[in-house]
């Protein structure tokens, strides 16, 4: 069950990182545009979706990191230090259950939360810039506990 | 001219007037009065506009006084005749509206006549009060307007206002302000505006855009081209400040109607969230967030000085609203541990809970007249709108939804405008407004989907 919905994100994932505006392209259609023969770029937004993760979840209205974000952070961590040019801005977002004013706070309590955890697994400061979408940015465009699970997270993006 | 010891305008109006009408105004001792553009360099209304006492046909007398919370029980009958073929049926159409709009008054069409109204008919049709109109001139508009007692047969008020015709809706909101407040004792709000964030392109990167429209969703215009959000109308001058995401770093801007210009308020240690002005339109309060939290901290907007009302370890604390006599801030924070509404002094320090319902709350409005806290309440995964007194108590539900949020005050503070939100795949938000008792809700169109309306003050 786990596996699967974590399967389910990444291709959401995938469809989020290679469409901006219009995400809402057939699931294969995505999948087919973002997967070059030759494989990602290393130490692209590309590399960073598909072999490290680019996104972790919050539980409703936390920004406590549970075992599953830590873990993907730390793949994080490991990876900027990989690629030490690499700069990333790390969005924090909410699910719709919340007010507009307070969901930008909540985001930005949530992207901090991932900036710091990475700060403290040696990543630089200056490589991490955060920024809040509340909810206006989400992954899924659904009314239900579905939709919502996968809207409250903080997003890594290369810069 | 008419020489009665009343003055024929409200004391707004009055003011209003001398602020802004053009050249010179018969019988109000013909001051010379500078022309000035209403706004944004004259794109909505480009030309000045000028009142004119009418003299009474018969003596005046002080409106009926019919309280508001008498006329949401029984309407006001009003009978409203044509203005006249063209603009005149225009301005009688925008007047019936408005007032209809209210649930306070129930308006009747009538026969077309300058003169003294016949009151026979009237009466038999159980009118309270009609009003005559007339419309003259075409590039340049003379709009005659009496209203009248219909028991005593006497003129309420009578005025003629002078304008462009570009105008024309104005005028009608402005007579309707008019009759709402010789009628019910209080200021209307139809002569008023709202500010909203424009949406479009989907509801997963939308286009957040800064606009504007009357409070009836006529003359909307795109202000800032740049993702806003959180925008808020100050109390007494023609500005609107915002959160903008235009840039790489979130900025508090204000944006000057007048002139169209826009600068920042100032720089924050920490990421700003919306601005929250003070009544007297002096000081905005925004959340800075930092860490885990966001603290409360108010900008003097002439000095930028800069004073933190809150510190509470990490908490969130947004949405802050000042009570109308700037002594006290109901503010929204998870420091108990769910969102839910407090109340401190205005200058910060302790503050005290007052939403204790399931679920969480958010987005605290005070009203103008001071005796209710609006806000949104979240539980079971629905949204609720509803008022509560400044302690607490007598919380009321009005609306509910998906989403139903971002109340604000119109203000006289009888109605709420808010967001409401479809959600789901084809979600579309819309800005609805509702009567505080929660009667009358409708939906202000508009041209792209609408969300964080902030209602203006009276026009000046």
């Amino acid at each position: 069950m786990r596996l699967k919905f974590i399967g389910a994100l990444g291709v959401a994932a995938l469809l989020a990182a290679c469409s901006n505006d219009q995400a809402n392209t057939g699931a294969a259609t995505g999948a087919g545009a973002a997967v070059q023969p030759s494989g990602p770029v290393p130490g692209s937004e590309a590399d960073l979706v598909a072999n490290v993760g680019d996104r972790v979840f919050f539980d409703l209205n936390q920004n406590s990191l549970s075992a599953d974000a830590k873990a993907t952070l730390d793949k994080q961590a490991d990876w900027l230090a990989k690629y030490p040019q690499v700069s990333v801005q790390i969005a924090g977002n909410c699910d719709d259950r919340g007010t507009e004013e307070y969901n930008l706070a909540l985001g930005q309590r949530r992207a901090n939360a991932a900036r710091d955890y990475l700060t403290a697994k040696g990543t630089a400061g200056a490589r991490l810039s955060t920024i809040s979408y509340g909810k206006d940015r989400p992954t899924a465009t659904g009314d239900g506990e579905d939709a919502w699970a996968q809207n409250r997270n903080a997003i890594t993006a290369v810069q | 001219m008419g020489s009665t010891e009343r003055g024929y305008l409200s004391d707004r109006e009055a003011e209003a007037f001398a602020e802004l009408f053009s050249a010179q105004r018969a019988g109000f001792g013909g001051e010379g009065l500078g022309r000035r553009a209403l706004l944004g360099g004259g794109a909505l209304l480009g030309a000045g506009l000028m009142a004119t006492p009418l003299a009474a046909r018969a003596a005046e007398q002080p409106a009926a006084e019919i309280t508001v919370d008498q006329a949401r029980t029984a309407p006001i009958p009003i009978v409203i005749p044509s203005f006249g073929a063209g603009v005149g049926d225009q301005i009688t159409g925008v007047l019936t509206e408005d007032l209809s709009n209210t649930g306070l008054f129930k308006v009747i069409s009538g026969s077309t006549g300058t003169g003294t109204p016949d009151f026979g008919p009237y009466k038999a049709m159980g009118a309270r009060a009609a009003v005559t109109g007339a419309v003259t001139g075409a590039g340049s508009l003379r709009v005659e307007f009496r209203l009248w007692d219909v028991l005593t047969g006497q003129q309420i008020q009578g005025t003629a206002y002078t304008t462009s015709a570009a105008n024309w809706r104005r005028i009608a909101h402005i007579i309707g302000d008019v009759i709402y407040q010789r009628m019910l004792g209080e200021k209307g709000y139809f002569d008023t505006r709202i500010g909203f964030v424009s949406r479009s392109g989907g509801s997963r990167n939308p286009r957040m855009r800064l606009a504007i429209m009357d409070q009836d969703g006529a003359n909307y215009r795109v202000l800032s081209s740049g993702q806003t959000k959180l925008p808020a109308f100050n109390p007494v001058r023609d500005q609107i400040a915002f959160l903008s995401y235009a840039t790489a770093t979130p900025r508090v801007y204000v944006f000057d109607l007048s002139t169209g210009r826009q600068r920042i308020l100032t720089e924050f240690n920490g990421v700003p969230l919306g601005p929250h002005f003070s009544p007297d339109g002096g000081t905005v309060i925004v959340p800075v967030a930092r860490g885990s939290g966001s603290e409360l901290v108010a900008v003097e907007l002439g000095s930028g000085a800069k004073r933190q009302l809150t510190n509470s370890g990490g908490a969130i604390n947004v949405s802050p609203s000042f009570s109308p006599d700037g002594s006290q801030i109901v503010f929204n924070s998870d420091r108990g541990g769910s969102p839910a509404l407090y109340v401190m002094s205005a200058s910060g320090g302790a503050a005290r809970r007052i939403s204790y319902g399931n679920g969480s709350y958010g987005d605290s409005v005070w009203s103008p007249r001071g005796d209710l806290i609006a806000f949104t309440r979240i539980s079971g995964g629905q949204f609720s709108l509803g008022v509560m007194n400044p302690d607490g108590t007598g919380e009321r539900i009005m609306t509910q939804g998906y989403t139903v949020e971002s109340p604000t005050f119109c203000p006289n503070g009888r109605v709420l405008a808010f967001c409401r939100r479809t959600g789901g795949a084809s979600s579309r938000d819309t800005i609805g407004t509702i009567d505080i008792t929660g009667f009358h809700e409708r939906v202000i169109p508009t041209p792209e989907g609408g969300s964080s309306p902030t209602w203006s003050p009276l026009n000046v």
